[in-house]
């Protein structure tokens, strides 16, 4: 039991002293003492850019994570994951379908559009895995990954027509360099979304085990189902309206968090969440510093350690260790 | 529980044709039958996992159908053996989750105390904190009746619980299938291939060959010499150990 908490803690505080570091990390340089001596400057950037970021950090780690758990819970694969899921790259067609046909649409606007896309997209790619025969570890995620890809084509496709290339290619590779005040407000969403997630947890735990194991507790399958998947959804699409595409969280750290604590969500969840908002605010520290003063793109980073650990993660799994492999039956089942 | 014409088509093939019985209440019952028979079928049917195409099943003076998922969860409860969890959950956990048709996940003081309850009932204290994943097959087996248990419904079915049981669990889960009727008074229907396990422990038998009922009755008025050849195709010699019917083919 004190182990449990014990995790959690170290979490926290690792996270809040990351989180102080990270804002006063940047071009411009201050330091804690300029803030409270009444350097106006320097408090106008902490207000403006630095706070902002911050919380458009947190809330994006958290946010890919937990939906990253909700989908694998759900869909009873380890693989799972909105970059495997098809999610981001339904939300990236449905900002370019705003942009496409309502050019002076505002954030909310292509948000709306980024949503509808995201669930309806998650929804299709999930009616499919429980419709085909192949119900392997590695099969559902490369179908994911298929699915995406025909989605991210179009989205090419249709941007190579209209010429819209560059006014996508922020929301395709995933940054936070253009987060300021009165422009990520929106990503704020992921909060409340967490919360619903917090308080269904026990419910996807059901409908993770299976439609059977559902029925006879009382819980009705198809209705959870859709409930958390338009819940990873919407925290999908919110993210990627703000910050444009990032991989790899949703897989990676839900991954290393319920292989020390299990699968039960109550348990998980705070921790995938605070894990995830650590390990994204980390790689964004690292791209900020590395070339400085200039930065790299956040998804960058992310991509170089998400795939280094995944890697890691699937020689584990698939050695010895990896008793979290075995066929998984049923992948989604339907 | 009455069940009435009971009838499911899979394509152009009747897999439960017109299938009428009383389950006693408070008896093992036992389904027994060549495979494709139609049993596991008619189970599904009973636990409302697998929709009728026509029949009627009354329990508790009411058509199954139109229960409340949730109150029948709490008269009713099914393992199948599709119930093969790869979650990585504790015992306790997994035990847990059977209060949830009364607390919806918010474990009170005495649904906690029918968990530890259940769980000492199938001896499971001392591996209550272990992952489910780290068990062997007759432990997780175990694992899943507690649930059952804390479930603490009148009826219990139980989709061929011995499967892929060795000798020893599998004797051991029959004298549990008793205990659960004899001790805590429920009604437990088994889906069984192992028909001397059905002659040694339950009280009721009902034989389906080809979706039907061929018979129903105790365990002495079914298990004859006669109605196996029948049922199975095969000779058999009955041979009466311990009052029990004891059968032998080869």
């Amino acid at each position: 039991m004190l182990l449990r908490v014990k995790s959690t803690l170290i979490l926290t505080v690792l996270l809040m002293v990351c989180a102080a570091a990270s804002l006063f990390i940047g071009v411009v340089d201050f330091s804690v003492m300029d803030i409270f001596s009444g350097n106006w400057e320097a408090f106008e950037i902490l207000m403006i850019s630095r706070l902002p970021r911050l919380l458009a950090i947190l809330c994006t780690g958290m946010g890919m994570s937990v939906a990253g758990l909700i989908m694998q819970q759900l869909c009873m694969n380890k693989f799972v994951s909105p970059t495997t899921g098809a999610t981001i790259s339904s939300a990236q067609l449905g900002i370019l379908c705003a942009l496409l046909f309502m050019p002076g649409s505002t954030l909310w606007v292509r948000a709306g559009f980024a949503f509808t896309a995201a669930i309806a997209g998650t929804w299709i790619f999930v009616a499919l895995i429980q419709r085909i025969q192949f119900k392997d570890v590695v099969m559902v995620p490369l179908v994911g990954i298929m699915f995406g890809n025909v989605i991210g084509g179009i989205t090419n496709y249709l941007a190579y027509k209209y010429e819209m290339t560059q006014a996508l290619s922020s929301w395709l590779v995933g940054h936070f360099s253009l987060v300021m005040k009165g422009r990520y407000e929106l990503v704020m969403l992921v909060v409340p979304l967490i919360a619903a997630a917090f308080i269904f947890a026990n419910h996807f735990n059901i409908v993770g085990m299976g439609k059977d194991f559902s029925k006879n507790l009382g819980v009705s399958y198809n209705a959870v189902l859709f409930l958390g998947l338009t819940i990873a959804a919407m925290i999908t699409a919110s993210v990627v309206v703000i910050a444009g595409s990032i991989s790899y969280i949703g897989l990676i750290v839900p991954n290393l968090v319920t292989m020390f604590k299990g699968d039960k969500l109550r348990g998980t969840l705070t921790d995938t969440a605070l894990f995830g908002a650590l390990f994204v605010l980390i790689s964004d520290m690292i791209g900020r510093v590395v070339i400085a003063p200039y930065e790299l793109p956040i998804e960058l980073i992310v991509g170089v350690l998400g795939s280094l650990i995944f890697l890691i993660l699937l020689w584990m799994r698939l050695n010895g260790k990896g008793r979290f492999i075995k066929k998984a039956e049923g992948g989604c089942k339907g | 529980m009455v069940i009435q014409h009971l009838t499911k088509q899979y394509g152009r093939k009747r897999v439960v044709d017109e299938v009428s019985f009383e389950i006693p209440q408070g008896q093992v019952l036992s389904l027994i039958g060549p495979n494709g028979a139609g049993k596991s079928t008619v189970m599904g049917m009973i636990s409302r996992l697998v929709a009728k195409d026509a029949g009627l099943i009354h329990f508790e003076g009411q058509d199954l159908t139109k229960w409340n998922s949730r109150e029948l969860s709490k008269r009713l409860a099914i393992l199948t053996q599709s119930n093969n969890i790869q979650m990585k959950l504790t015992v306790r956990e997994l035990v847990s989750f059977g209060r949830f048709p009364y607390c919806q996940g918010r474990l009170q003081p005495e649904d906690q105390e029918k968990v530890d309850q259940a769980l000492a009932y199938m001896e499971l204290d001392a591996i209550a904190d272990q992952f489910i994943d780290e068990l062997s097959g007759g432990q997780r087996q175990r694992a899943m009746i507690a649930m059952v248990i804390a479930q603490d419904t009148d009826y219990i079915l139980l989709d061929e619980p011995t499967n892929n049981l060795d000798i020893y669990h599998a004797t051991k889960m029959m004298k549990i299938v008793r205990r659960l009727c004899d001790e805590l008074g429920k009604t437990v229907i088994l889906v069984l291939h192992e028909i001397n396990y059905a002659a040694f422990y339950s009280d009721y038998i009902c034989a389906f060959v080809e979706g039907r009922v061929a018979h129903f009755g105790t365990v002495q008025e079914v298990i004859t010499k006669e109605n196996l050849s029948e049922i199975y195709g095969v000779d058999f010699e009955i041979q009466q150990v311990e009052g029990r019917p004891l059968s032998i083919y080869y």
